[in-house]
């Protein structure tokens, strides 16, 4: 009776075939992969944005004006399905154009871009805040010491804004990490979807939907030590909790 | 006192950034051609036949909003209260709550609810058989029941640090007043924190509209579910979509301007 409910049958988790452990385990991988990528590739779009939207053009600043509204006013969802086929969509495209045969695009390189644009636009807004937080005296004392703009960016404003940008940062990192479960709708294995794959063959929904949960909470309490650890050493000689 | 007198220059502010500088007319100019290629090129013929069901849709999906945004405030603040002044074991399980929910995708407490619970609820004739079964074979309660806890859960947190922010000097100056706790929590704590949550609900709200989609995957019929339906029946797949941004793109902003309006409404210095 137990056993076939299922909620305690834990040899469902065994890690080889008849249990669905280390399928479990694959797409926990895969989930990490795509919050790694995408939040990186979310940074890199980040800081530029970033510098454009404080330095750059009236042009420049309206437009990333619109992306960083747009991103943040339409679901992540509806993004997620846009972006995953006008990507692919659009590569294919340029491809055609200069001549080269169509690619199948791997799913996890169209997820991690996806992820990577919906976070850039936030942490476009993160880090501009935080260089603005940035007393002026620093970046003019830099100037006036002759170095050069990317210098500049390299030797101050990137480690005096890290301070300020770090809480934002992290709760960029943890929205990261839970919105790769929405990649599930595109049909990319990552560990939701696997879950629902494993639950529905089983019919042991309670206890795969259990464990898939306690492995984003440990994802999310393990990341959360390493950033109370990371904001400690960021202000280091800062006074005082601001 | 003499004609030598230094003045000083009068102060020009500098000039408003005004709507319509010259690149933004040239902006304006590309993106009025991007919409008239869209408009033109792009098939929109299945738009008068799915109008009445797009437009059922956005009701669902602003009441699922509204109703689960309000409970869910409800909800919110004995969370936000134990955590600040309750005992230890309400104020433990309050933090509980919040990080569980917090910690882990939407998405997946969905189908938690709704093929977990679900499929367990199926198994006990008792419940098979009760007056609740009727609802509780349909996907909209399992669909509110997450987006309200996982609102409540945000909020809850909110609702700590505003409940905390709140200056003892005027929690004090109530008890000094000889206001009883109720009156105070009613009178001074509760409406002084609530200003202070006020610009984080708003954004808290917009994240919720933004939530609302997943309820689709669960067979919830809102203006997500229709647009998949148009996309399934008419095989494209960009304008659909298109549509669908557009139009969450425009609740958006009618929710921001709802709570900027009511931000305004309220006496504040500072704070």
């Amino acid at each position: 009776m137990a056993a076939d409910s299922g909620f305690l049958n834990l040899d469902l988790l065994a890690l080889s075939p008849p249990g669905w452990g280390g399928v479990l385990l694959a797409g926990f991988a895969a989930s990490l992969q795509l919050a790694v990528g995408g939040y990186a590739l979310g940074l890199v779009i980040g800081v530029a944005g970033a510098f454009g939207k404080l330095y750059g053009g009236p042009i420049l600043r309206d437009l990333l004006e619109i992306y960083t509204t747009v991103i943040r006013a339409v679901p992540e969802l509806v993004l997620i399905l846009l972006l995953y086929y006008a990507g692919t969509d659009a590569v294919n495209a340029l491809l055609v154009m200069v001549g080269l045969p169509r690619v199948d695009i791997s799913g996890l390189a169209a997820g991690i871009f996806v992820i990577g644009v919906v976070q850039g636009a936030y942490s476009t807004e993160v880090l501009r805040g935080a260089i603005n937080a940035i007393p002026s005296g620093q970046i003019e004392a830099a100037r006036s010491y002759g170095m050069s703009p990317f210098k500049t960016l390299r030797r101050i404003t990137l480690p005096a804004m890290l301070p300020y940008a770090i809480p934002g940062l992290s709760n960029l990192w943890l929205i990261a990490t839970k919105d790769t479960a929405l990649l599930a709708v595109v049909g990319f294995s990552e560990l939701t979807l696997v879950t629902r794959q494993a639950a529905g063959s089983t019919k042991a929904y309670m206890l795969f939907y259990c464990t898939a949960g306690v492995m984003y909470l440990t994802l999310t309490l393990v990341s959360n030590q390493v950033i109370a650890r990371i904001e400690r050493r960021a202000r280091r000689g800062i006074a005082g909790p601001v | 006192m003499s004609d030598t007198k230094v003045t000083m220059p009068a102060y020009v502010p500098p000039p408003p950034r005004r709507l319509l500088e010259p690149h933004r007319i040239f902006l304006l100019a590309v993106f009025a051609a991007i919409v008239f290629c869209v408009v033109w090129f792009m098939r929109w013929d299945w738009l008068p036949k799915y109008q009445w069901k797009l437009i059922e849709g956005i009701g669902e999906t602003l009441f699922l909003l509204f109703s689960t945004a309000a409970v869910g405030f409800l909800l919110a603040l004995p969370l936000g209260l134990v955590q600040v002044t309750g005992p230890w074991p309400l104020a433990w399980l309050a933090r509980g709550f919040c990080t569980l929910i917090r910690g882990t995708p939407l998405l997946l407490q969905l189908w938690l609810l709704y093929y977990g619970l679900g499929s367990v609820f199926a198994q006990y004739p008792e419940i098979r058989q009760s007056e609740l079964w009727p609802y509780l074979r349909q996907a909209w309660p399992y669909g509110f029941t997450a987006l309200m806890l996982s609102f409540a859960a945000y909020e809850g947190e909110v609702m700590r640090g505003a409940f905390a922010g709140v200056p003892r000097g005027e929690l004090e100056a109530a008890r000094a007043f000889g206001m009883g706790r109720f009156t105070m929590f009613r009178r001074i704590w509760l409406p002084r924190a609530f200003y202070r949550a006020l610009p984080t609900l708003s954004g808290e709200t917009v994240l919720q509209l933004k939530s609302t989609p997943l309820v689709a995957t669960i067979t919830v019929v809102d203006v997500y579910a229709v647009i998949s339906r148009v996309r399934q029946d008419t095989y494209l797949t960009y304008e659909p979509l298109l549509l669908l941004a557009l139009i969450y793109m425009c609740l958006t902003g009618i929710l921001v301007l709802l709570f900027r309006f009511l931000e305004n409404r309220i006496p504040s210095r500072g704070a």
